[in-house]
């Protein structure tokens, strides 16, 4: 026991930080996505799991045939707005739940992402390609990936305040009265999730340029770890700030949250624990983060809570009287 | 064809006045099934312009069914729906509602509750029109909701930033009605929307209703089931029972009507006693 605590060094922690954080930053543009959908939207959508990887599977190969990096990123936004479109499409159109729908699109997007490559796995090495951040350099990185952050919650801020975002967020929140308002809202469910996929396949493509490569395995569990940093997010904020956790702190803490769920990771990996049961502990504390706003509600409004008190209570009017 | 069209319109316009033709309108639920039922069958009524039409009847009379049928909640089986001469039945629900302001029953159903009270009055206040990329809510919105509100004299003026969701259900109904109302409807459906609110409640939602219709000139219907308010409300009165209009009474006659002459003439055309508690406890 002694030897595992002294073979842990403390400073293999510290140096590994930046890149987790840069890592975490990287996925807080995936989580802005899963917060469209999931928060706004109310729609449970799995097509991240294969949007993500197609974003960095198109970055890939629009770099091997020579394109410049910014042309390979918004390539790969459209392609992740493409994959919103189908989930979209097959959900409105063809009435499928939405978790199915998203399922189907993320399952036929591993096929498609193997022939966009041709392979299971393509390199992008920083030394061949002129890319926009690479874990070579992970300072410049955590700026760039904090530029693009601050960039994508401005724009998410000002678009759900217009009247199309509204309707959006109308939609997500009532979907009785949004049409009794006069708002479409299979359009709006197909641009909310068209939107989302965007930013998720743009997420997979600054990861794939940060760790040289696109890998068709890259966004398994995607969906965990975008709603991991939207809960851990979302809890932490609520904690803080309480009523004047406003929209852009709710965005900017959504990014926060990857940020925080890098730094467990980090320092899961620091503590030996073996890697092979990454996602079993993502899943323990998506678990836990998730279970936290019921439980919390819970303890405050106990039936056992007010017997006490009653109990109390009576008890304080019997030694009264006596 | 397009002759055809005109001939058409000029046909439903004829009559110069008229709010509401439903022509016929028939509905089934769960056809070709054990529970197959009928909810409206062949039901007509034309409302004038102005016109406040109450609506009673037993359960499952088919009352919010034929305003769901008006709203395109679904597409009819069977016959037209008219208003102001335009034969909407083949437009989905969202397009619909240009011309439709709804309150339902419950009162979670009208409003976002995770969005402002400002944000769902601008939502309501854009009705007809294409959403665009301007900002949703405009500076000079704020004012006159603030007036608008004062004038409910529930204490909203100054509550514009309160999320819905933490507002009472008799807040939320008026907060609805005003939504209903902002832009103008053709036609306002007020599907029991005082029903779930306590009497004091139901009493001023229902006082704000009057208010809005009369000062609006609204054409609106008035599903309910207190017969008390179907009778001192609006000018007209329809009984509803089996998907049918079975009773229909207007101006200085309703005016006259009396409770037990309702429950007398149900029993009459309809064969059956009013054995509905709700309504005959009701006051």
């Amino acid at each position: 026991m002694l030897d595992y605590f002294t073979s842990l060094d403390p400073m293999a922690f510290v140096n590994a930080l930046p890149g987790n954080i840069c890592q975490g930053i990287i996925w807080g543009v995936m989580a802005l996505g899963v917060y469209i959908t999931f928060k706004l939207l109310n729609f449970a959508d799995l097509t991240v799991d294969g949007s993500f990887a197609t974003g960095g599977a198109v970055t890939a190969m629009m770099l091997i045939s020579g394109q410049p990096i910014w042309l390979a990123m918004i390539a790969a936004f459209v392609a992740g707005l493409a994959a919103g479109l189908v989930t979209g499409l097959l959900h409105t159109l063809l009435g499928i739940p939405d978790i199915l729908a998203g399922i189907l699109t993320q399952i036929a997007l591993y096929s498609i992402n193997l022939n966009i490559m041709g392979k299971a796995n393509q390199t992008i090495s920083v030394d061949n390609y002129v890319v926009a951040l690479s874990l070579r350099n992970v300072w410049l990185s955590i700026v760039v990936a904090l530029a693009f952050v601050a960039v994508i919650i401005a724009l998410l801020y000002w678009y759900f305040g217009t009247e199309q975002g509204s309707a959006i967020r109308a939609t997500g929140n009532n979907p009785a009265m949004a049409p009794a308002q006069g708002i479409n809202i299979n359009k709006y469910k197909v641009i909310a999730l068209a939107l989302s996929n965007g930013l998720v396949a743009l997420s997979g493509s600054l990861l794939s340029q940060y760790q040289g490569f696109a890998d068709v395995n890259m966004g398994r569990g995607a969906i965990v770890i975008g709603l991991a940093a939207v809960i851990i997010g979302q809890v932490i904020g609520e904690a803080i700030f309480r009523k004047r956790f406003n929209f852009v702190m709710r965005l900017s803490f959504v990014a926060f949250g990857g940020i925080l769920y890098y730094i467990v990771v980090g320092l899961v990996l620091w503590l030996k624990l073996p890697a092979d049961d990454m996602k079993l502990f993502t899943a323990i504390i998506v678990a836990v983060f998730l279970a936290m706003p019921y439980l919390s509600n819970k303890r405050k409004n106990s039936f056992k809570k007010v017997a006490a008190q009653n109990k109390k209570l009576s008890t304080a009017e019997g030694a009264q009287d006596g | 064809m397009a002759e055809l069209k005109k001939e058409n319109e000029q046909e439903h316009s004829s009559a110069s006045g008229e709010k509401l033709y439903l022509k016929g309108i028939t509905k089934t639920f769960n056809s070709g099934t054990v529970n197959e039922k009928v909810a409206l069958d062949d039901l007509s009524l034309r409302l004038n312009d102005g016109d406040f039409c109450t609506v009673i009847g037993g359960n499952g009379a088919g009352k919010s069914t034929m305003l769901n049928a008006i709203s395109g909640v679904w597409p009819v089986d069977k016959g037209a729906i008219i208003i102001d001469g335009e034969d909407i039945s083949r437009l989905p629900e969202y397009k619909r509602s240009h011309f439709l302001g709804r309150v339902f029953q419950d009162p979670r159903m009208g409003t976002a509750p995770d969005m402002e009270i400002i944000e769902n009055l601008a939502i309501a206040a854009r009705r007809g029109y294409h959403r665009t990329f301007r900002w949703g809510v405009k500076s000079s919105e704020k004012k006159l909701y603030r007036e608008m509100l004062a004038e409910f004299d529930l204490g909203l003026e100054d509550r514009l930033t309160t999320k819905v969701g933490l507002l009472s259900g008799g807040q939320r109904q008026a907060i609805t009605l005003l939504m209903a109302t902002l832009q103008k409807p053709k036609l306002l459906l007020l599907d029991e929307h005082t029903a779930a609110l306590d009497p004091k409640t139901a009493a001023k939602v229902l006082e704000l209703s009057d208010k809005i219709i009369s000062e609006h000139k609204l054409t609106a219907i008035m599903v309910t089931h207190n017969m008390h308010d179907a009778i001192r409300h609006g000018n007209k009165l329809i009984m509803m029972n089996k998907g049918k209009v079975i009773f229909e009474i207007s101006g200085e006659e309703k005016r006259k009507l009396h409770k037990a002459d309702l429950l007398e003439k149900f029993s009459k055309q309809s064969g059956e006693e009013l054995a509905n508690d709700r309504m005959l406890l009701s006051e």
